[in-house]
Parts: structure tokens; C-alpha cells; sequence
């Protein structure tokens, strides 16, 4: 039996949707995100490799790299949800979704599901660019799909919320440069944050994207700031609020459904 | 008896302090060409978007095809196609690709996809079936807005206001089709500004007012009920006399048109324009139109 069938269909072809959405302009969405990374990569381990040692017998270069598909791959699954959302409500053709039997349920899949996928393939671009240039080990290869799948459907169902709440594109770029950006900087992507002082590592605790970025790092290496079971714990804490209200906003049609 | 396409009872909707619709009961029946009528801010496209499930009730219930759209909104959307008022688009797709995801999310498969090119066809855009919607003229978009609400072949077809705007050709184009599906069995709901389009089309009509039906007939005896003819006379040069003056409905330079309650004022129209050594250029004598009806009752909103 198909797996697509009467009842299946509408989700999926909302799914479709989403990831053509994106594949349609690759260059902007999959192309733009890895040329970014890769020129952290090289300005980064250019000016820091030799003085910056991390953990033993990791190179720095090897050590960013995994930090910046992470960073890479969450900004993009956000990207891909809220702009998705905000787009279709400032053309207005949200509307023909709004006019079909799918039910919040299925919207809010369909939309993560997209937003993982962009996630997944921005992310494995930059790996598959970067280990041409550096010696990347791969330890727990469990651990670093856990993360990336995790990593990609928090920040899409952020994205989702991003999304619906705002009316306008200035207010989506004030939530990617006010809220995303300095969580992704402020993270660990481009060091440990062991090296910081003692108030800034007790504030990055308080950041659940230290938690992704620290749990993935460890799939590659076995060894990071923390126990990943502590980051996994964290993460899906984050993950089950953040669902928790991105469908109680769908599901009252806040903003959607008047 | 058959269940209805629609039925409406009593339907309220606020917006804050604005009450919107103030109680409304409307049913409309399968197979028929329904006309809903009345000026900006009657209501008509709150109506649609709670039929649609864009906005809920504030009190009332509203079904498709039998089925809550609130309750059973699942099964109420399917039967529903709308036609939204704005000129909305996605711009990443092409319109046979929209037409197919827009059937898709209705679970509809390929065994839809021959559906879907006959809409293409009959609405004059298989040319452009290739073309991002982005690049589509505003004619054109038009009409691909009206298949992406057919997209699923509803039972219920819904048109907010779907020609303004529209060129004659479109129009035409586009009635042509819709009177087609309504032969064929599909109910369709038609709101519009042009009364001439619900009088040709529209078995029965509705008319609306500050959120609440004024008038729901068949056309026909609306029609009826307000027996005034329209006299339009030409004259050449001279003055419509003062005696007159009360029953000039519209002027328009030297031509006059009068609203008549009763056939026997054709005489005395013509006999004060002799009176007052009026040359008449030309004449005729009309039924009266929805228009008249329309203004009539709902004054001049």
C-alpha cells in the first residue's frame, strides 16, 4: 500500500510544497548559506588556527567546522518557516491553504517537515565542502543526526511562531537580527565556552542554542563542554514548549483565522 | 427534501464594537445560481469568509453541503471553492503546478490531473500553463485564481466580486464556464457590484444591508414587485419641464431618464413636453432593472 493516499496527500503535497519553495531558488537558500560558512571557515582558521587549542588532538579548524554547519543549519530551518509564512501573508496567498480541510495538525508538519529537510541539506553541503579541506572525524554518528534533527525542528517551529506573529518583513528581520543572531554568536560556534569568563559561561547556559551546537560538536569528537544526555535533555524541553505553543497559535488560528 | 448547499442561521459576526452581521438566516439550494448583492460594507465578503472557515461566527451556524463549517470544517471545506476578492499569487510556481497543489491539498491525485487541464482549457490558460504566476498578466491571474478554487471540482463554488476589473472578453469567457458547471450540477454563489451580471445570471438574489438581508427572492419577482419602467427621452434643446422634475431618475446633457410607477404616465410625460414645446429626438421605454430594485431598497448607500 501507498503511503500517499486520500488521507495523506494533503500534508504531503503542502510538504512538497515547502521544499520546492526553496529548491526553486537554491541559490539564495541553499548556495548563499554554505558560501557564508565556508568564508567563517577560512577567516577563522586563517587567523586563530595554531593559537587556539580546544580540546587535545582536534585542529580548531576541525573544531569550527561542526559549529558552523550547526549554525548554518539552524538559521536556515528558522529561515525556512518564517519566511515561507510571512511571505505568503503579506502576498495574501496564504488563503489557499487557509481554504483546504488540512488541519492545523498537518499545516504545522507540513512546515517542519520542510524546515528540517532545508536544514538537513544546507548542513550536509558545508560537510561535504569541508571535509575536502580539513580531517573530520565522525565518533557517534547517532548523536550528530539526533542533534541535527532536533537542532533543525526547534528552530523550525520557532520559525513557525516567527512567523505567524509577524505582519511584516522589518519585523521578521528585527526577530533574525535581535533574537537569532545573537543566540547563534553568542553559542559557542567559533570557540569553547570554556575559555570565557565565568558570567558569560553562566549566561550561555541559559542558551539552548549552546546546548545543539555542544551536543552535535560531541557526535563528531566524543568530547564537548557538557554530557550531551544534559544537552538532549535541554534540547527536547525546548523543542516540546516551543511545539506546545506554535500549535496552540494554530490551533486558535491566532492571526491566521480571524 | 435535499440537503442544502448552504444554509445560514443566524449569524452574527462582531468586530469589537462593529456588529458586522446582525442575525442572518439564508439558505441556498443545490443547482442553483445565487446572487448575494450589496454595497461596500454590507457584509457580503464577512458572510464568505465565514462560509470559507477564514473567520468564525461570533454566534449562528453556517453549513456546506450539511456540514459545520465549524464543527465539520473538514468536510465542509471540501465541498467549498472560493474564489478570494484580492488578486493573490504564489510566485514560485507555475500555474499548472498551483492548480495541482491546490487540488493535492484537497487529497485529489493524478486521477485529478485530466480536472485540471480542463479547467486550464476552458478558462482560456492553457498558453500560460507553463508560466510563473509571477509573470501573469492581471487578467490572467485572474483567471487562474478562479481555477485554483476549482481546482478540487467543488459541489460549491463561491465568487467574491470575480469581475472587477475584468475585461468584456474575460467576462465573458469566464460566465460561460462558470453557467456551464452550474448546469452540470454545481452550485454557485456570486457576489458582485455589477447588477446587470447577477440579473442575467442569478436565479435568485439576495440583497444586503449594514449586515442584514433586505430583500431574497427569485430575481424574476423582484423584478416584479417594483413595476416601474424607465422612460429615456432625448430632447433637442429645450428644458425637461418643472412638472417633470420629480420623476427624473438620471440626467445625462440633453438626454432624461424617468422613472415611471405606472404606464399611463407615458401619457402625461408627453403631453407636459408638449406643453412646454419640448422636441423630443428620441425615445424608449424599459423594464425596470436590478439596479432599481437594488437603489430602491437599499437607498443610496
Amino acid at each position: 500500500m501507498s503511503l500517499i493516499n486520500a488521507q495523506t496527500r494533503g500534508v504531503y503535497t503542502l510538504f512538497k510544497k515547502e521544499v520546492l519553495r526553496f529548491w526553486r531558488v537554491a541559490f539564495q537558500t541553499i548556495a548563499s548559506p554554505m558560501i557564508t560558512a565556508l568564508l567563517y571557515l577560512l577567516i577563522f582558521s586563517h587567523v586563530l588556527a595554531g593559537r587556539v587549542q580546544v580540546y587535545d588532538n582536534v585542529a580548531y579548524t576541525a573544531f569550527l567546522i561542526p559549529g558552523l554547519i550547526m549554525m548554518s543549519l539552524l538559521q536556515n530551518s528558522f529561515a525556512n518557516t518564517s519566511s515561507s509564512l510571512v511571505q505568503s501573508k503579506v502576498m495574501g496567498n496564504i488563503v489557499f491553504v487557509l481554504l483546504t480541510p488540512l488541519t492545523y495538525l498537518q499545516f504545522f508538519i507540513a512546515f517542519l517537515a520542510g524546515a528540517v529537510v532545508r536544514g538537513f541539506v544546507v548542513g550536509f553541503s558545508i560537510y561535504l565542502v569541508a571535509i575536502f579541506f580539513v580531517d573530520l572525524p565522525i565518533m557517534h554518528i547517532g548523536w550528530v543526526l539526533v542533534f541535527a534533527l532536533l537542532g533543525s525542528a526547534l528552530l523550525g517551529t520557532f520559525g513557525i511562531i516567527a512567523g505567524i506573529w509577524a505582519e511584516r518583513f522589518d519585523q521578521m528581520a528585527a526577530f533574525q537580527n535581535f533574537v537569532i543572531m545573537p543566540l547563534t554568536f553568542l553559542s559557542g560556534v567559533f570557540y569553547s565556552i570554556h575559555s570565557l569568563p565565568p558570567i558569560w559561561q553562566t549566561i550561555s547556559h541559559f542558551n539552548p542554542f549552546f546546548y545543539m551546537i555542544d551536543g552535535f560538536r560531541y557526535g563528531f569528537f566524543g568530547q564537548g563542554d557538557i554530557s550531551p544526555w544534559v544537552s538532549l535533555g535541554v534540547v527536547l524541553t525546548f523543542l516540546v514548549l516551543l511545539v506546545a505553543l506554535s500549535l496552540k497559535m494554530l490551533k486558535s488560528g491566532y492571526k491566521l483565522r480571524g | 427534501m435535499a440537503i442544502p448547499a448552504i444554509k445560514i442561521e443566524n449569524v452574527h459576526k462582531h468586530f469589537g464594537d462593529f456588529h458586522a452581521l446582525k442575525g442572518l438566516d439564508l439558505t441556498v439550494n443545490q443547482g442553483e445560481f445565487f446572487g448575494l448583492l450589496g454595497p461596500n460594507g454590507a457584509g457580503k465578503s464577512t458572510l464568505i469568509n465565514i462560509l470559507a472557515g477564514l473567520l468564525r461566527p461570533s454566534e449562528g451556524n453556517v453549513s456546506v453541503m450539511g456540514h459545520d463549517v465549524v464543527t465539520d470544517y473538514q468536510a465542509a471545506r471540501m465541498a467549498l471553492g472560493v474564489v478570494p476578492q484580492e488578486l493573490v499569487f504564489d510566485p514560485f510556481f507555475n500555474v499548472r503546478e498551483m492548480l495541482r497543489f491546490q487540488a493535492g491539498y484537497f487529497g485529489r491525485g493524478k486521477e485529478n490531473d485530466a480536472w485540471v487541464d480542463e479547467v486550464i482549457e476552458s478558462l482560456g490558460l492553457t498558453d500560460k500553463a507553463h508560466t510563473n504566476m509571477r509573470r501573469l498578466s492581471g487578467g490572467m491571474k485572474r483567471r487562474a485564481l478562479i481555477a485554483q478554487a476549482l481546482a478540487h471540482k467543488p459541489p460549491v463554488i463561491v465568487l467574491d466580486e470575480p469581475t472587477a476589473g475584468v475585461d468584456v472578453e474575460l467576462r465573458q469567457l469566464m460566465w460561460g464556464f462558470i453557467r456551464r458547471l452550474n448546469q452540470e450540477g454545481h452550485t454557485v454563489i456570486l457576489t458582485t457590484h455589477y447588477l446587470e451580471e447577477a440579473e442575467e445570471l442569478c436565479s435568485r438574489v439576495a440583497m444586503m444591508k449594514q449586515g442584514e438581508v433586505v430583500a431574497l427572492d427569485t430575481t424574476a419577482n423582484l423584478l416584479n414587485k417594483f413595476p416601474s419602467k424607465n422612460l429615456c427621452l432625448k430632447l433637442s434643446a429645450s428644458n425637461m419641464p418643472a412638472s417633470l422634475s420629480s420623476m427624473v431618475k438620471h440626467q445625462d446633457g440633453q438626454t432624461y431618464v424617468l422613472t415611471l410607477t405606472e404606464l399611463s404616465q407615458v401619457e402625461f410625460a408627453l403631453s407636459e413636453l408638449r406643453k412646454a414645446n419640448a422636441v423630443i429626438e428620441d425615445m424608449q421605454l424599459n423594464e425596470a432593472d436590478l439596479e432599481d430594485v437594488f437603489l430602491s431598497l437599499v437607498g443610496g448607500a
